[in-house]
């Protein structure tokens, strides 16, 4: 194992001398819209999610501001009901889960294993594109009736009464799902025969690691989503019965679907933030991640488990009591490889020069969320607990733990951290550091609050509720300004830097991993010459007795 | 990318459409890397016709005596002239594809043309078989007006199962069709070679992917209901 | 397939054209077999559909189809000489389509047991664990 901690570059005849950097690298919007590199069709993704953020985040301040107080507040039930269904969709299907894989993954994965583009770049401009209809028929609901089932789309409310542009969402969420699938496809190929030379399994880092595992899940399950999709577009269109108990079709049956999907999704959302996490705590604290072959394989595990579980969505549905038990015990199986990642970062950091920089405090801000987030779901996983909470702001709070406290502080740590890489330019540390802390603070203002109305009975999509719980809705509706505020700094803090920022040098963080070898913004072939790896991405020189890692 | 293509005309090889793309170190790695991304893409196949086999499964289960009763309306001999036919046309993409690694340009035109015909035939039996079950009206859910059936509202559920599966596997079929003519243009055009036939090969797997759905949809549609 | 990469180690960035692909190119007399075993398991499938041998039908047919679907995905699709890690993509995606669907109808298929439990051992809602009343 080297000890330097350098690359050994070996120079190929073509090694592009006096090359720009992919930003620079051809003018003009025609360049970006017909660009193969994987780090713009990244940049693309992260603009659009990013867009997709703060119109879903509009919608939930609207859902919090309309919650001030009971009956109405700013907007009608009906609206309402749509408010919350938009703000969810949007959310889920725009944002979470293309965000860390389509824009941080896409930009980083053929940098962090030494290739110089993903295994098919047409592919992956093509999923772009896909990415952007299936986005803009969702949207075009907006201006054609809304939708108001929720975003979970249950029949048959969804097949039968709604009048809403159900099919645009619907149809929009099944064409995205081809987005995600292909991304995914790319990227493990990319990971299996384009990795450099040296660059073994085991020494990739561990945000590969999460993005395979993601991968994994958005091939197998996303398929699913999408015949799910098509047969409720064709039971609203036809009536084909399927779904329709009074046509001897059962609408259980469409909750298992969903789910099927669905709940894998979750893991879509939730694993590229324990692979960005895991690569935050191990750079900024300058330390070798604490058992790398448990925090890989975990995620993997995580993965293929969560294929087991996805009835623990229907305890109340009327799903079978055998049904209900099985999910309910498997549930917590997933317990164990989550449990085994935080007790992995908790002993990276200890020991470790910590640096309190801004990807530092989100990463610690993620670690306290997602904990209260994973812990409350064990609760909700136990079968008797979540008759009494189902559909109630407990489970609103658990899954705002894991979906914003989890993942979307990740991304943001996330871009934090590879800002400098992507841009080329230093943000102001101090507009990240608060931006992070007003997170922390809104964050367990809007959500911990709802912990408490949950576990207290007030259910989940309500307009109105009792005036008891006006006082803790009211604390929740204030939460969201300042979690609101935290975020838009953080945006701020990133595009300011775009033009003031300094420039940034190739490896601010003196990470490890390739992407810091290389320069910032990396030139378009990525390296200058295919680089050979010697070591692992986290073998930070050893302190003192320090065991060497096998 | 023409680079490689450039150097490899400069060297004096054949087939001078063949190029490794920038970011492959070899050829047989891009091969490779080419065939795994196909079969990553078979297996969000196998789950989305997945997702009807599971329906298929559990109303069957529930309904076992409406489902034999309906499927006595599908005509099993059309449905296995088109098992034969689908079979036919797998070989034929086989050897296709056997061609095309053994640079016989005009055999591979052949075979192609073959596989398109026999999927064509697949097609024009199906719409017979369409047609007549809507005459009869052996239609999905709602639309279900054939009488005396035992139980129409069973083979109502039968008859949605049977349109949506066999409609998203013929439109596989149409969608293979149109692969298939963009691979027989390619080849008309001279671009494959045994150095380079990877499209052929990718869309010979999907096109036998289409007739594994078939192999299974055949028997438990047609045959045992 | 941990080696991919690193049986490439010596071959760096552009060494083009280096390590060429070439074809592996099966017997004719392999096709032929082949299309020859499934038409034949075709006629059969279809054949035995006419006799009754009850719930016994449908295992058989699944039983042939499976012959079948295995000579096309080892033989016209040459799983059998392909990367060993193709085969264990399409393995993988059938036990996952297994789990779907299993899963599914453990649900499904078991609907409605507890009523009859709840009939005959009806449940003391102020008493669910029977400790107030005198056991028996």
């Amino acid at each position: 194992m080297s000890q330097t901690a350098t690359v050994d570059h070996v120079v190929a005849p073509d090694s592009g001398k006096g090359a720009v950097d992919y930003i620079r690298n051809g003018k003009g919007i025609v360049s970006w819209l017909t660009t193969i590199d994987h780090k713009r069709i990244g940049l693309m993704y992260l603009g659009s999610v990013v867009l997709a953020f703060l119109v879903g985040g509009l919608f939930a301040l609207a859902v919090r501001l309309e919650l001030l107080t009971p009956s109405r507040t700013i907007m009608s039930a009906a609206g309402y009901n749509q408010a919350y269904t938009l703000h969810g969709a949007v959310m889920v299907f725009l944002f979470i889960i293309p965000s860390i894989p389509a824009s941080l993954g896409n930009f980083l994965i053929p940098i962090m294993v030494g290739a110089k583009d993903v295994a098919f770049p047409k592919l992956n401009l093509f999923s772009l594109y896909i990415f952007w209809i299936g986005a803009l028929i969702t949207l075009s609901s907006l201006v054609l009736g809304g939708i108001d089932t929720g975003w979970t789309f249950y029949v048959p409310y969804s097949s039968r009464v709604s009048t809403t542009a159900v099919v645009n969402v619907t149809l929009g969420a099944f064409i995205m799902g081809f987005s995600s699938i292909l991304t995914g496809l790319n990227f493990i190929v990319t990971m299996h025969k384009l990795r450099a030379p040296g660059m073994s399994w085991y020494r990739m880092p561990l945000l590969c690691w999460a993005l395979y595992a993601t991968s994994l899940v958005q091939i197998v399950a996303t398929p699913v989503l999408g015949i799910t999709l098509l047969l409720l577009i064709f039971e609203r269109a036809f009536q084909i019965g399927i779904f329709d108990p009074a046509l001897g079709g059962d609408p259980v049956l469409f909750q298992h679907f969903f789910w099927f999907y669905s709940h894998p999704a979750v893991y879509i959302m939730i694993l590229p933030g324990f692979g960005i996490i895991s690569e935050l705590i191990a750079v900024h604290s300058r330390r070798k991640v604490f058992g790398y072959k448990a925090i890989a394989f975990s995620s993997v595990a995580i993965a293929l488990i969560g294929f087991l579980v996805w009835g623990h969505h229907m305890f109340v549905s009327g799903q079978s009591e055998l049904a209900g038990t099985i999910f309910s015990f498997l549930t917590f199986i997933v317990a164990i490889p989550s449990g085994i990642k935080v007790f992995n970062w908790t002993s990276t950091l200890w020991g470790g020069s910590i640096k309190l920089d801004t990807p530092m405090l989100y990463a610690l801000v993620f670690l306290i969320l997602f904990t209260i987030g994973g812990l409350t779901g064990v609760f909700l996983g136990m079968l008797g607990v979540d008759l009494h909470l189902h559909d109630t702001y407990f489970v609103v709070a658990h899954f705002h733990y894991v979906m914003v406290g989890g993942t979307a502080v990740a991304f943001f740590g996330g871009l934090f951290h590879w800002w400098p890489k992507m841009t080329g330019k230093m943000y102001s540390e101090k507009g990240g550091a608060v931006s992070a802390i007003l997170v922390f603070i809104g964050f367990n203002m809007t959500f911990f609050t709802q912990f408490f109305l949950g576990s207290r009975g007030m259910p989940r999509r309500y307009y109105n509720y009792l005036d008891q719980f006006q006082p803790l809705h009211a604390f929740s509706t204030v939460g969201s300004w300042v979690l609101g505020a935290g975020f838009a700094l953080g945006i701020v803090t990133l595009l300011v830097s775009l033009k003031n920022g300094k420039q940034a040098p190739a490896n601010p963080w003196g990470g490890l991993s390739l992407e810091w070898q290389t320069a910032s913004p990396p030139i378009t072939e990525n390296f200058e010459s295919t680089p050979v790896v010697t070591h692992g991405a986290y073998d930070y020189p050893l302190a003192q007795g320090q065991k060497e890692h096998a | 990318m023409s680079s490689s293509a450039e150097a490899h005309v400069a060297n004096g090889e054949k087939s001078p459409q063949f190029h490794v793309a920038h970011h492959f170190p070899t050829a047989d790695i891009q091969f490779n890397s080419g065939k795994m991304g196909i079969w990553l893409f078979l297996v969000t196949e196998i789950l989305l016709f997945g997702g009807m086999f599971c329906s298929f499964a559990i109303f069957r289960s529930w309904y076992l005596g409406g489902f034999v009763e309906a499927h006595h309306h599908l005509d099993r001999v059309m449905g296995g002239i088109n098992t034969i036919v689908l079979i036919c046309s797998s070989l034929t993409m086989a050897l296709a594809v056997r061609a095309a690694q053994t640079t016989n340009k005009k055999a591979v035109t052949v075979l192609l043309g073959l596989t398109l015909a026999f999927a064509a035939t697949f097609l024009v039996i199906k719409y017979f078989e369409y047609s007549h079950k809507f005459h009869d009206g052996l239609l999905p859910g709602i639309h279900f007006t054939a009488t005396g059936f035992q139980e129409p509202r069973e083979a109502g559920i039968f008859f949605a199962i049977y349109f949506m599966m066999t409609g998203i596997h013929g439109f596989h079929v149409l969608a293979g069709m149109g692969l298939i003519t963009w691979i027989l243009i390619r080849n008309l055009k001279g671009q494959f070679s045994s150095r380079y036939y990877a499209p052929v090969e990718g869309v010979g797997l999907y096109w036998h992917l289409v007739d594994l759905i078939w192999i299974y949809l055949f028997p438990l549609l047609y045959l045992v209901g | 397939m941990a080696t991919h990469s690193d049986t490439h180690a010596d071959v760096h960035g552009h060494a083009h054209g280096g390590a060429d692909h070439v074809p592996h190119v099966l017997p004719l007399k392999i096709y032929i077999s082949t299309w020859i075993a499934l038409m034949v398991f075709t006629v059969i499938t279809v054949a035995v559909s006419y006799v009754d041998f009850g719930d016994f039908n449908l295992w058989i047919a699944m039983l042939i189809a499976t012959c079948k679907a295995s000579l096309v995905a080892l033989l016209f699709m040459h799983l059998r000489w392909d990367e060993r890690f193709n085969s264990i993509i399409l393995v993988s995606s059938l036990i996952f389509l297994g789990i779907f669907i299993g899963f599914t109808m453990s649900d499904t298929d078991n609907r409605g047991r507890a009523e009859p439990i709840e009939h005959d051992r009806p449940l003391d809602i102020k008493d669910p664990f029977g400790l107030q009343s005198p056991q028996q």
